[in-house]
């Protein structure tokens, strides 16, 4: 499988996962002077932005990322976005940043299965950065930092082969393989099945390079055509209009990958579509992984080049929701299968001493995602609050 | 005209890896053996007449040198002269195994190098196969290809016309034609044009050729020319299958159809012709395997991404 394949699953989903967040401080947003203390506003909003953004575009991080290796568990990965999300004021409970990593996973599955050439896989990637830049228009040396990121992308894959590119694009599906989570966004729109597949439509452009189907040209010795006849493909397709740009700045063309999340539309998903979906998710993550020490290795070599800016002074932590009220958190919380809790990695880490020196360190860092009881969260009905005074 | 048949459900879904499906028909016996490739495993399923499934079992890639856990990449059935093997292929190397045992009688370990096993360098691997026992040795190593190799297709020669016996296709969508003897001859090259060649099959000294960008190619084998061009899909394809007996030819894409082709040679020029005989749409699912079932075509199975089945279908 492509060793090349990191960069791009990183980059897009942390790129999801942004568009997710601006949502959600978005909905929840209430104007700076008429503001309580522990509610969201817009200046809170655009710190936590900027705050992941410059800890996903930190030089040291980037380097050990664009190393060539393979791909890790869903569960390593899981583990540095959830420390991305905390790279701020702000904090997710579990079932929260459930949902979050489950909308970002399936956001991403469902650009790579429709993208029309393995390679639009870049321009994807292209839109998630061209979005990433408006969100932190006001920042000119985070600015930097993706300028610089989108310099090193244009080195790497702007001269991968189309079968390069083809085995990077089997490598993102193998990693994706089986998760079929239903988003009510996709089912609204009708770009995914109430089985949680996605619809592949049979209309529309095809991609640049490619002919439309239908057509049967018959060449003789020389090189002349002597015969052409046409056949019924069953779907129905349209030349290509242009290739997208794949420079700093221009048209992409391909729509996936920009924001398609707005203020009024919520962020919903049903955790798998039946029991059978849970149960494969389950074997995948209790299975013995004899991965474990390599993949300690990996985490602490890429969360080692995270740069989290701790925020001087005491200051509360700031609760986002990802879910509709409190109760349905709640809720969801309870029903999380237990696999999902970290205990497991902890336990692997003590058996190797050096490894687990490190990682304590890094796991330190880690702000444990309990409710403190006297915490103020945002979100919180005013009478809680006020019996907990 | 074909219809849909009963499909013959897997344990795991079929991975996206193209020509994902290998078919082993034993008429004798009336079974059908399927292999599909699941992640590190390949799901090997027996199946009695009308798609009545019979037995599974799961072979694992073998561990060998390395960090990660190894990915099958391939799982197909080799017809011998004497005796048929099971070939499974992973980063990690190449195992063979008796047809209908789980004994492994081969193990042959890639270089692994920069974590670049062998054959992505684009070396052909020639296996010397006794008529029984396990004595396989490893005679040549062809060298031609500079990109990893796709596929394979083989096909004993005929008569003083076709020399060619061997066709092998690659990521660039080079395709060399070899001409088997106590060592093999490279006869010609055809060129790639900037997609790669997932799929390749050999028929009467005609190449059918699939590639990237939806397109299939037939070439004539000792020349290298082209003699026809079908625009057949909308996606990359993933897998290209014949009928011999009757020179059917199936391609499928990952624009979710498949499509049955009739080869034939015009009495008048000689030259290759190709009919569309049926589509078929397999909604929603990007396809990745097909074979015939029969060397006559009369039925044919396929596998897709994430698809938990072997879709069934024969002729009426």
């Amino acid at each position: 499988m492509s060793v090349r394949t990191l960069p791009l699953l990183f980059l897009n989903l942390g790129g999801e996962m942004l568009y997710i967040l601006d949502q959600r401080l978005r909905a929840q947003n209430i104007p700076g002077d008429k503001a309580r203390k522990d509610e969201w506003t817009e200046v809170d909003r655009k710190r936590v932005l900027n705050d992941i953004i410059s800890t996903m575009f930190n030089r040291k991080f980037m380097e050990e990322l664009f190393k060539p290796q393979e791909l890790y568990s869903k569960k390593a990965l899981r583990t540095v976005y959830e420390r991305l999300a905390h790279a701020s004021i702000m904090k997710l409970n579990q079932a929260s940043m459930d949902k979050l990593y489950d909308l970002m996973t399936m956001a991403f599955k469902y650009q790579v299965l429709l993208c029309p050439r393995p390679k639009d896989v870049l321009l994807v990637t292209f839109n998630h950065l061209d979005t990433i830049k408006g969100f932190i228009q006001d920042s000119p040396t985070i600015l930097q930092q993706v300028d610089e990121t989108f310099r090193q992308l244009t080195e790497i894959y702007g001269g991968l082969s189309a079968g390069e590119f083809q085995l990077i694009r089997q490598t993102l599906l193998i990693f994706f393989q089986d998760l079929h989570v239903r988003v009510s966004m996709f089912l609204k729109d009708k770009v995914q099945n109430n089985n949680g597949r996605f619809v592949l439509p049979v209309s529309g452009p095809v991609p640049w390079g490619t002919e439309v189907p239908g057509l049967i040209r018959m060449f003789n010795n020389k090189g002349e055509e002597v015969k052409r006849t046409e056949f019924k493909h069953g779907g129905n397709y349209v030349p290509a209009p242009k290739e997208g740009s794949f420079e700093l700045y221009g048209d992409r063309v391909l729509k996936l990958g920009t924001n398609m999340y707005s203020v009024n539309r919520p962020v919903e998903t049903h955790m798998s579509g039946s029991s059978k979906n849970s149960a494969s998710r389950t074997q995948e993550s209790i299975a013995p992984n004899p991965l474990a020490k390599e993949e300690l290795n990996f985490l602490a070599r890429l969360m080692g080049g995270m740069e989290i800016k701790k925020p001087s002074g005491p200051e509360p932590g700031f609760r986002l929701n990802l879910f509709t009220t409190d109760e349905e958190e709640e809720q969801a919380a309870l029903t999380r299968p237990e696999e999902l809790s970290y205990e497991v990695i902890n336990i692997q880490a003590t058996q190797d001493q050096q490894r687990s020196k490190e990682l304590a360190q890094i796991m330190g860092e880690f702000e444990i995602m309990e409710q403190p009881r006297l915490s103020t969260s945002k979100g919180d009905d005013l009478l809680t609050m006020m019996d907990e005074l | 005209m074909y219809r849909r048949e009963r499909s013959i459900p897997l344990r795991g879904s079929a991975a996206p890896l193209c020509n994902n499906l290998s078919v082993l028909q034993l008429s004798a016996r009336k079974l059908t053996y399927f292999g599909v490739v699941h992640g590190p495993s390949a799901q090997l399923l027996s199946v009695a007449p009308e798609g009545v499934p019979l037995a599974q079992r799961q072979l694992h890639a073998k561990e060998g040198a390395g960090v990660s856990p190894p990915l099958m990449t391939q799982v197909h059935w080799c017809v011998l002269p004497f005796r048929v093997l099971l070939v499974l292929t992973s980063h990690r190397g190449i195992q063979m195994y008796e047809s209908n045992r789980n004994t492994m009688v081969y193990w042959h370990a890639l270089d692994s190098g920069d974590a670049s096993p062998g054959t992505w360098s684009g070396r052909v691997l020639v296996f010397d196969i006794p008529v029984k026992g396990p004595n396989i040795i490893l005679s040549e190593e062809l060298a031609g290809h500079q990109t990893p190799i796709t596929d394979i297709a083989t096909e004993p020669a005929q008569g003083q016309d076709c020399v060619a016996d061997m066709v092998t296709a690659d990521d660039s969508g080079l395709l060399c034609v070899w001409q088997s003897g106590p060592e093999f001859t490279l006869l010609t090259r055809i060129p790639g044009f900037g997609v790669p060649c997932p799929s390749v099959k050999l028929w009467q000294g005609i190449i059918a050729a699939g590639y990237g960008n939806g397109q299939v190619r037939l070439y004539e084998a000792a020349t290298g020319n082209l003699h026809v061009q079908i625009n057949a899909h909308a996606r990359a394809i993933c897998a290209l299958d014949l009928a011999p007996e009757v020179g059917k030819l199936l391609s499928a894409g990952e624009d979710t159809f498949v499509h049955i082709w009739k080869l034939s040679r015009s009495p008048e020029s000689g030259y290759t012709e190709v009919e569309h005989c049926h589509g078929e749409c397999v909604s929603d699912t990007q396809l990745c395997g097909a074979r015939f079932c029969d060397s006559s075509g009369s039925s044919f199975a396929v596998t897709g991404y994430d698809l938990a089945e072997i879709r069934m279908f024969s002729s009426v």
